[in-house]
Order: structure tokens, then sequence, then C-alpha cells
């Protein structure tokens, strides 16, 4: 018997492993935080000067392809992240299990609506 | 046998210190900024539905309050975004020895302060 495998007996007897994606959660947190810097780097520069600069110069910089691709990135990056981080703070804080699940699936679902209207707006402006 | 077991001294027993203070900061700004992120799509929901939505919205953003908002926003912003490479580089593997957590969080603190002045005074003086 191997005393340094950390393993149940009963899941040596069944000859179960892990499920090999024990760290998908944590991966992918880090993942999304990478992309967000360089896409907040660009966007809050970008968004005072237009937002600074009126409606139509605002039109104008999301119908540019290149604007309207950072911005889809940001959306989609931005509320996956979000979604990872108040999990996280959910899981950590809410120790009532039914409470837990309820709020961890409403914050996703909610992300995902939102990333969906924010993208269809963008795409609606600049098509 | 009802013995109270012994507990873990609570949190409000600690001496606050940079490290545990800058450690929930994070939490917090990452929260805030969840929620923050409403007014970033509110914005482009707003310029989407043309030009009298985004007056209305450009109207709530000019009151006071909405300024001071959006600083919140801004700092919370930036702390997240400093803290947040500092926690890169420790998952890289740098940076553990205490007087180098010391010097990161101050780095992040200044680095948050910096950028929200260098942001507002963008804002007011442009």
């Amino acid at each position: 018997m191997n005393n340094n495998v950390m393993r149940s007996d009963l899941g040596k007897v069944q000859g179960l492993g892990s499920a090999k994606h024990g760290v998908g959660h944590w991966k992918i947190q880090r993942i999304t935080a990478i992309g967000m810097v360089p896409l907040v780097l660009w966007f809050i520069p970008s968004l005072l000067i237009t937002i600074l600069s009126g409606y139509s110069e605002s039109i104008g910089w999301i119908k540019n392809p290149f604007n309207a691709t950072g911005l889809i990135l940001l959306i989609g990056t931005l509320f996956f992240h979000a979604s990872l981080g108040l999990q996280v703070v959910i899981e950590d804080y809410v120790h009532s299990e039914g409470f837990k699940i309820i709020s961890i699936t409403f914050i996703k679902l909610l992300s995902i609506l939102l990333g969906v209207l924010s993208i269809l707006c963008v795409l609606k402006i600049c098509l | 046998m009802n013995r109270p077991r012994p507990l873990s001294p609570h949190l409000q027993i600690y001496k606050p210190q940079i490290t545990s203070v800058l450690s929930i900061l994070h939490r917090m700004t990452g929260v805030s900024l969840s929620i923050g992120s409403l007014i970033i799509v509110a914005w482009i929901v707003s310029l989407s539905l043309g030009v009298e939505s985004y007056s209305y919205f450009m109207s709530i953003t000019d009151h006071w309050f909405s300024h001071l908002a959006l600083f919140g926003f801004s700092f919370a912003l930036y702390y997240h975004l400093s803290n947040g490479i500092r926690h890169l580089f420790w998952d890289a593997g740098f940076g553990f020895e205490l007087k180098h957590v010391y010097m990161s969080g101050s780095i992040v603190v200044a680095s948050a302060f910096i950028m929200t002045i260098l942001t507002w005074y963008f804002v007011y003086f442009f």
C-alpha cells in the first residue's frame, strides 16, 4: 500500500481517481483576471474620452470594429470573472445549503442576462 | 458533558493589519465592482436606445451623488486591478517574503490613489 497517495480506501477499491477538473474554477478565475488587465487599461481611458465628448462621438467610437470587439470581450470577461468571484464569496459566507445554491444560480443567470443584453446593444449600435 | 469547546479568536479581537485589511478590501471592492458593472450596462443600453435615453442617463450621472458613487467605483476598480496583479504574482510564486508583502501592499494602495486622482483630474480639468 502506498501511503503517499491521498486517496480513501473506498476510492481505491472502486478504482476512483480524481475528477481531473478540481482546479477548473481557480484556473478560469485567473485567466479571466489576466484578460481583464489589458481590457480595463484600454477601456477606462477610452470610455472617459468618449463619454466626455458626447452622444454621437460615443456612437462613432462603438461603430469602430476594433472598439466593438474590445467592448464585447470586456463585457464577456467582466461578467465571467464577476460571477466566479461572487460565487466564492457566497460559498464562504452563506452557510445554508439551499440558499447558497439558489443565490449562486441566480448570480450566474443574471450575469448571462446582463452580458447578452450588453453585447446585443453593442451589436445593434455597430451593425 | 456540555463543556464549551475552545473557539478560535473572533475576527474583531485581532488588531487590523495591512495584510488582512488589504485582503478583505479585495473582496469588498470585487463585490462593489460587480454591482457597479450595472453602470456600464446602463451606459451601453442607453446609447443603443437613442439620444433621448442617453441624455437621460447622462443627466443622472451629472448629479453630485453620482459623481461620489463614480469616484468610489473608480477607486474600487483601480484598487482591485492593482491588488489583482499582486495576487497574480503570488499565484506565480513570487513575493511571499513578509517585507515584500508589506512593500507590494503599499505600492497597491499608492497606485490606486494615484490612478483615481489622475482620472478625476482628467474629468474635471480637460
